[in-house]
């Protein structure tokens, strides 16, 4: 008897404390940030809107090698190759459907040339659904992006007009194989 | 026509006018401080602060298709959410709001609050009943338990204040707590008539006959638009109702605390009723916030084996020591 009023005791007395710390909520600090009013700060690495990056020289980084089309886990990227007079590979069309993105950040993984990177902006919302349909030109901007120092042609052994085999960076001119004869 | 007597129509007008008015603003505040509890900001984006939340809540509930399964008992579907508005906007008449102000002073005024809450109860019976719903009906079944054992001990814990103010007139009570505030010689009363009108609203937590994780939404499942809206409306009018006459049963109504009396009587007795209720409408909204619903054998056993025999040695104790002190 007196064992069960005990308990009763307590459970009233548990419930008066819990109404009295959920009492106190009332005078903390609140969690919410009152988004579009207050911009939450963005870190660098978040993956969000997809751009295409240029090279320091200003040119189109992608050479369409269809590397992120494959590691796409949802089919968003479609791409066709084509080649310019100077021989440098680039995409005729590059195009995502970001109503099928799901921001995995597999594309910019797989990218050789830093072409393809994930932004920090996340407001994507569209009224119609077609124009989550972007095209290169809308994807395509005027600088490098994450990484400032990267040029793939600069780099590669392909050689493009005004530029030889041999001729980039920390890499040696062509062996002559027939100088190797005995 | 136009002076403060009770039952003038500028009474009912202004009174009926601030019920519907502050019942529609509750809304969009226990909204606002279920936010606050759990440190969110709460609905502050329409209006002021937010505060045209509730019209925008309305004015959705309006618009939505207000829709009557086909499987339903049409009559009794339509009409049980009418019921409980109704029910508890007449219990207001017989609410002292001030020194001249109110709707009308019955003799019975607590048993008409008692008759009120009993019809209430069939709203939420019906419309379990009317919609053909195992979950409806559930809901249904377990509001008309709870209300009907509940209103059981509800109505005892008022008989300790019906003996020391010597009437079931509310006026007189109020007039009766001029020098001391019933929560004193009733505390065991007040806790009990507290508990008995959380479960009577049906709020949380004893929220069974709702009951969201475990029937769906109870006995309104089948219920949308207007037709809802009339239930959630009857529900906030019920917590208003009970957050007015905890303080005119035991907080002495108009009565300033600490002889802080405003110079008019009118205004300082609206003025301190209108506190006391702010008061009790955020302790509501607290008890919403804190506790978590008991099982329904736990709600049962609670009510009557410790409820029912609180209230009884109260009303006995009260009795013995007014017969023994007046004669």
């Amino acid at each position: 008897m007196l064992q069960a009023l005990g308990k009763q005791v307590h459970v009233i007395w548990s419930q008066i404390v819990t109404l009295f710390l959920v009492f106190m909520h009332l005078f903390k600090k609140k969690d919410t940030v009152e988004y579009p009013d207050v911009m939450p700060y963005m870190f660098p690495r978040w993956r969000g809107r997809i751009i295409l990056t240029r090279d320091p020289d200003g040119e189109e980084r992608c050479v369409a090698c269809n590397l992120c089309a494959v590691a796409c886990p949802v089919d968003c990227i479609a791409l066709q190759k084509t080649e310019d007079e100077n021989g440098r590979w680039y995409p005729e069309f590059f195009r995502i459907n970001f109503s099928r993105c799901i921001m995995c950040g597999f594309c910019e993984e797989a990218c050789p040339t830093h072409a393809i990177q994930l932004t920090p902006d996340f407001e994507m919302a569209e009224y119609v659904r077609q124009d989550m349909v972007w095209e290169k030109e809308h994807m395509l901007i005027n600088g490098t992006g994450k990484y400032h120092d990267y040029n793939f042609y600069k780099i590669a052994g392909k050689a493009i007009g005004g530029k030889g085999k041999g001729e980039a960076r920390s890499e040696l001119p062509p062996i002559d194989r027939r100088s190797l004869l005995p | 026509m136009f002076d403060f007597v009770v039952g003038s129509p500028i009474n009912i007008a202004l009174i009926l006018g601030a019920v519907l008015f502050v019942t529609t603003m509750l809304i969009w505040i226990e909204r606002r401080f279920l936010g606050f509890f759990s440190e969110r900001l709460g609905p502050n984006r329409v209006g002021p602060w937010g505060s045209f939340q509730s019209f925008a809540d309305v004015i959705k509930l309006i618009t939505k298709e207000d829709w009557t399964p086909p499987f339903a008992d049409k009559p009794t579907f339509i009409i049980a959410p009418l019921i409980v508005p109704i029910a508890m906007l007449l219990s207001f008449a017989v609410v002292p709001i001030a020194p001249g102000v109110g709707i009308m002073d019955l003799n019975i005024g607590l048993l008409w609050i008692m008759a009120m809450a009993g019809l209430a109860a069939y709203s939420a019976m019906l419309g379990g009943l009317a919609s053909n719903n195992k979950f409806a009906l559930l809901g249904g079944l377990r509001a008309a338990g709870q209300m009907i054992s509940y209103e059981v001990f509800m109505g005892i814990s008022m008989l300790g204040i019906v003996i020391l103010a010597d009437s079931f007139n509310m006026r007189t009570i109020v007039e009766a707590q001029e020098d001391q505030w019933f929560i004193i010689p009733q505390f065991f009363g007040f806790i009990v008539f507290m508990v008995a009108a959380l479960a009577e609203t049906k709020r949380w937590p004893f929220d069974l006959a709702e009951g969201e994780s475990e029937i769906i939404s109870g006995f309104n499942t089948e219920y949308s638009g207007m037709k809802f809206g009339l239930f959630f409306v009857g529900e906030y009018i019920g917590m208003l109702l009970m957050s007015v006459l905890i303080p005119v049963l035991f907080f002495g109504g108009w009565h300033a605390p600490f002889g802080l009396d405003l110079p008019w009587p009118i205004i300082s007795g609206v003025f301190w009723l209108s506190v006391k209720i702010g008061a009790f409408v955020i302790f509501f909204i607290l008890v919403r916030a804190a506790l978590v619903r008991p099982r329904y054998d736990q709600l049962m056993n609670y009510g009557w084996l410790v409820m029912l025999p609180l209230s009884l040695v109260n009303l006995l104790v009260t009795g013995a020591i007014v017969l023994t002190q007046g004669g």
